[in-house]
């Protein structure tokens, strides 16, 4: 019993447990996953996978096509969603936590489930499904988590700026252009992140809003897993990492913080 | 002024209407028993019934359980291991350990979905553990944990750090002051984590898909996309989904009511 005290007692290496646990099931996967890219079938060294992603056009249009739709997907988010984060934020308009909690509510269900629903709505209205409905489709989908990062920022922005701002004479528009929006960047910059690689990498959510017409870079990725092409599939995977680490590395410093993840939901 | 918070207000309620319309149209075809979502056949509550009556729905069934029981057993690991970890974090000293914590801690939540799925799949693989109830679990708890860690965090760097020392200086033993003093202080971080993770594993799907092997083995998401693949849903989940999601709904509201309620007691 002493002995379990004293170890409880070092507080300090309390982390090691989890640490361990992360290198076996954080750390370790990446790098199997990166040694795979660089192997074939037999194990053997080999810079075929990359070779290939270049030459196979399919690949390569997928992901240009892909970065397309997530940036015409973010900047839909950003303009709808940035309207309604200030408002909420706004407490001579929003008196109530719980329609920012109605807001952020459909985060948490189920991603198929809301694209099925997506879906059966354009069935009903007659609407056909293509590349219009993926991308109002998208835009369901993400809208949430843009507007919950710029609402975190602006709800906790001091009023005291742009009250100056006032003071001084800035009509609402510049106090706007001036001083609330350059303050609340680092919540857009978090809100890209969690819209902007989640609409390159997701699979399913393509395939079911177009009848699999369309494919997005995860669907190829899934595709080729599936098929039992593990070698190329984890250098799609790979090439999709290197771009998330890419975009973290522009947005990460600003949006530090503010990334909260549903954390702040709930 | 007056017409600018109507105008404020309509744009945040025809969003949200617009945000739920797809949720909506589920639940209200469930109280109709046309198997094609969007026919209207008159009013009935069939549907709920016949998902309700023993035998009938084998497989639909167990995949609830399986995502309720996983779910229930991630994040139960991920908070106690999630918890251990960041009392850990909190109180070392190397900076270099802490920060390694932090980043390996962060990868989860970065990282893309599909990665996470494929990279633990690789694990697996190479390992050569075949998949299954485990492997799931397992690839759970790893996207779990780093939400816990994260709600547990900030509630330790809240706290009276002598409060620890003076229990110590009364003569409590560790493990008691730990369980008298800290966990009372972190605790509403704790069920945050919990119930983070307890939604993120229910909903999941991208990391699931990867990591469940071959032996049937079905949760809610990856029944309902296999079921969607086959073309149409089965008229069933109409229901099922319209209890998921009230349920969420009113777990939510209540949740966000309490602790407001809390928040302003202090």
């Amino acid at each position: 019993m002493s002995r379990l005290s004293s170890i409880i007692g070092r507080r300090s290496s309390w982390g090691v447990p989890y640490f361990i646990f992360m290198l076996f099931f954080v750390l370790a996967p990446l790098v199997i996953m990166v040694w795979y890219a660089f192997t074939d079938a037999q194990g053997h060294l080999t810079f075929y996978n990359i070779a290939e992603f270049f030459q196979e056009s399919e690949a390569v249009n997928t992901l240009v096509y892909s970065v397309g739709i997530a940036i015409i997907n973010t900047a839909l988010c950003i303009l709808i969603g940035y309207p309604a984060a200030y408002f909420l934020s706004n407490s001579k308009i929003n008196k109530s936590s719980i329609l920012v909690v109605l807001f952020l509510l459909p985060m948490l269900i189920n991603v198929l489930v809301r694209t099925l629903a997506t879906v059966a709505l354009f069935g009903w209205m007659k609407i056909p499904l293509g590349q219009g409905t993926l991308i109002f489709g998208m835009v369901y989908n993400y809208l949430p988590f843009m507007i919950l990062p710029i609402y975190n920022v602006l709800a906790k922005l001091d009023k005291s700026y742009s009250e100056a701002a006032q003071d001084l004479g800035a009509s609402p528009v510049r106090v706007f252009l001036k001083v609330t929006l350059p303050l609340s960047v680092p919540g857009i910059l978090s809100g890209v992140m969690m819209v902007f690689m989640p609409t390159i990498s997701t699979f399913a959510i393509a395939e079911l809003l177009t009848m699999n017409n369309i494919k997005l870079f995860g669907t190829i990725i899934q595709e080729n897993i599936n098929n039992g092409m593990w070698n190329y599939g984890a250098m799609l995977s790979m090439i999709m990492l290197v771009f998330i680490v890419i975009m973290n590395l522009i947005t990460g410093d600003q949006s530090e913080n503010t990334n909260s993840g549903v954390g702040g939901l709930i | 002024m007056k017409a600018k918070y109507i105008f404020a207000r309509s744009y945040l309620y025809i969003l949200l209407f617009v945000l739920y319309a797809p949720i909506f149209v589920i639940a209200i075809f469930s109280f109709t028993e046309a198997k094609v979502l969007g026919n209207w056949t008159g009013f009935s509550t069939h549907l709920y019934s016949s998902l309700f009556t023993p035998g009938t729905h084998v497989g639909l069934m167990k995949a609830v359980e399986n995502t309720l029981l996983i779910g229930v057993i991630a994040s139960t690991a991920a908070t106690l291991l999630g918890t251990i970890a960041a009392i850990g974090i909190f109180n070392t000293r190397n900076k270099f350990f802490k920060g390694a914590m932090n980043t390996l801690n962060n990868i989860p939540l970065l990282n893309a979905d599909i990665i996470t799925g494929v990279s633990l799949f690789l694990l697996f693989v190479s390992l050569g553990v075949s998949q299954g109830y485990v492997t799931l679990t397992l690839a759970h708890i790893t996207f779990c944990t780093p939400y816990v860690v994260l709600s547990v965090l900030p509630r330790l760097q809240q706290m009276n750090p002598y409060l620890y020392e003076a229990a110590l200086d009364l003569g409590a033993p560790p493990f008691k002051a730990l369980r008298k003093v800290v966990i009372p202080e972190i605790a509403p971080g704790m069920a945050s984590g919990f119930m983070l993770s307890f939604l993120l594993s229910i909903d999941d799907f991208e990391i699931t898909i990867f990591n469940l092997g071959n032996k049937g083995l079905e949760t809610l998401s990856t029944y309902i996309y296999a079921d969607s693949r086959k073309g149409g849903l089965t008229p069933e989940l109409r229901p099922l989904l319209t209890i998921f999601f009230i349920v969420v709904l009113v777990l939510l509201v209540f949740y966000n009511l309490w602790t407001l309620k809390k928040t302003q007691k202090k």
